[in-house]
């Protein structure tokens, strides 16, 4: 049998980005308000695991304008979605194996 | 917090919570339903008392079509009774969640607060209307069936982004208001089943799952 911790996911190793994706599974789409809200998290802290889940195609960045204001959402990618099940299962095998 | 290896349980507990926090408005008390529940009795207590007359069995005629005679007036102070236990309840509910929320350390105004509230009003903001209109067209013996059926429908909408028992209360306020629309001598009793009652029954319901 495989070991478990191959399908641990480097990225999904921070809390804060777990907890972005873990948002995002259930949400369609989020805005940088509504997360930062939900996480408790500083712009700049966000930002840069915002980042660095978009570098790695976990999620999706859509900017656009709502009358004058300038608003930016998320989105899960679908391989996003696929990997942070991969990581769930993974954590569950390690709790069982535990 | 790099924790994932270490505790994966502990990140299984995060990640349910999140998901949870973000998709459900959780700080919804009981004690709003309670509260509001009490409201809408002491509303019909008191148009009781001062309208005996035009909410009396025997003044609505169970015949489909046939205009009902109340006082414009009288029409104006119940609907004004009807709005005041509405302000009151929405008070009430604010207060109590707004409590909830504070005592687990949790933001009050969230999206979740401000999803449930659209899908919640929406509806109401609907039913509100149609029974004004009901009332204009003089029909006001289907008052209680339009606020329930709307109620009921914005609670089933609003069901979705809180508890599940919401959805529950939601199908029982419509079915009072069938009730209501084919029996409608019985409208004012039926109101205050599905207004005080059923709102005290699943507040206290709510309060004793969730919140000891």
């Amino acid at each position: 049998m495989k070991n478990p911790i191959e399908n641990i996911l480097k990225v999904f190793e921070s809390r804060i980005r777990l907890g972005i994706m873990s948002a995002l599974m259930v949400n369609e789409t989020l805005d940088f308000n509504a997360l930062k809200e939900l996480l408790g998290l500083t712009d700049g802290n966000l930002a840069s695991h915002l980042k660095a889940l978009e570098q790695q195609d976990i999620i999706v960045v859509t900017k656009q304008f709502v009358g004058r204001k300038p608003s930016t959402t998320y989105k899960a990618t679908g391989k996003g979605r696929e990997l942070f099940r991969q990581h769930l299962a993974a954590l569950e095998e390690l709790i069982r194996k535990q | 917090m790099k924790t994932t290896l270490s505790n994966p349980g502990e990140d299984l507990q995060a990640i349910r919570d999140i998901m949870e926090r973000s998709s459900r408005f959780l700080s919804l008390s009981g004690l709003s339903g309670i509260f509001a529940g009490i409201c809408a009795l002491a509303g019909a207590a008191v148009a009781w008392l001062l309208y005996p007359d035009a909410l009396q069995l025997s003044s609505i005629p169970a015949t489909p079509g046939a205009h009902v005679g109340l006082a414009g007036n009288n029409l104006f102070y119940l609907a004004l009774i009807a709005l005041l236990v509405l302000i009151a309840a929405a008070l009430g509910a604010t207060w109590f969640s707004f409590r909830k929320a504070r005592k687990a350390g949790q933001p009050f105004w969230t999206l979740s607060t401000r999803r449930l509230l659209i899908h919640l009003l929406i509806p109401m903001a609907v039913g509100g209307i149609f029974t004004i209109i009901l009332l204009y067209r003089n029909h006001p013996e289907l008052a209680a069936c339009a606020m329930l059926v709307f109620y009921g429908l914005a609670l089933v909408n609003a069901g979705k982004f809180t508890f599940g028992e919401i959805h529950y209360l939601g199908l029982t306020e419509i079915l009072l208001g069938f009730l209501a629309g084919i029996f409608v001598q019985y409208g004012f009793w039926l109101w205050a089943t599905g207004f005080g009652l059923m709102h005290i029954i699943y507040g206290a319901v709510m309060y004793y799952r969730h919140e000891r």
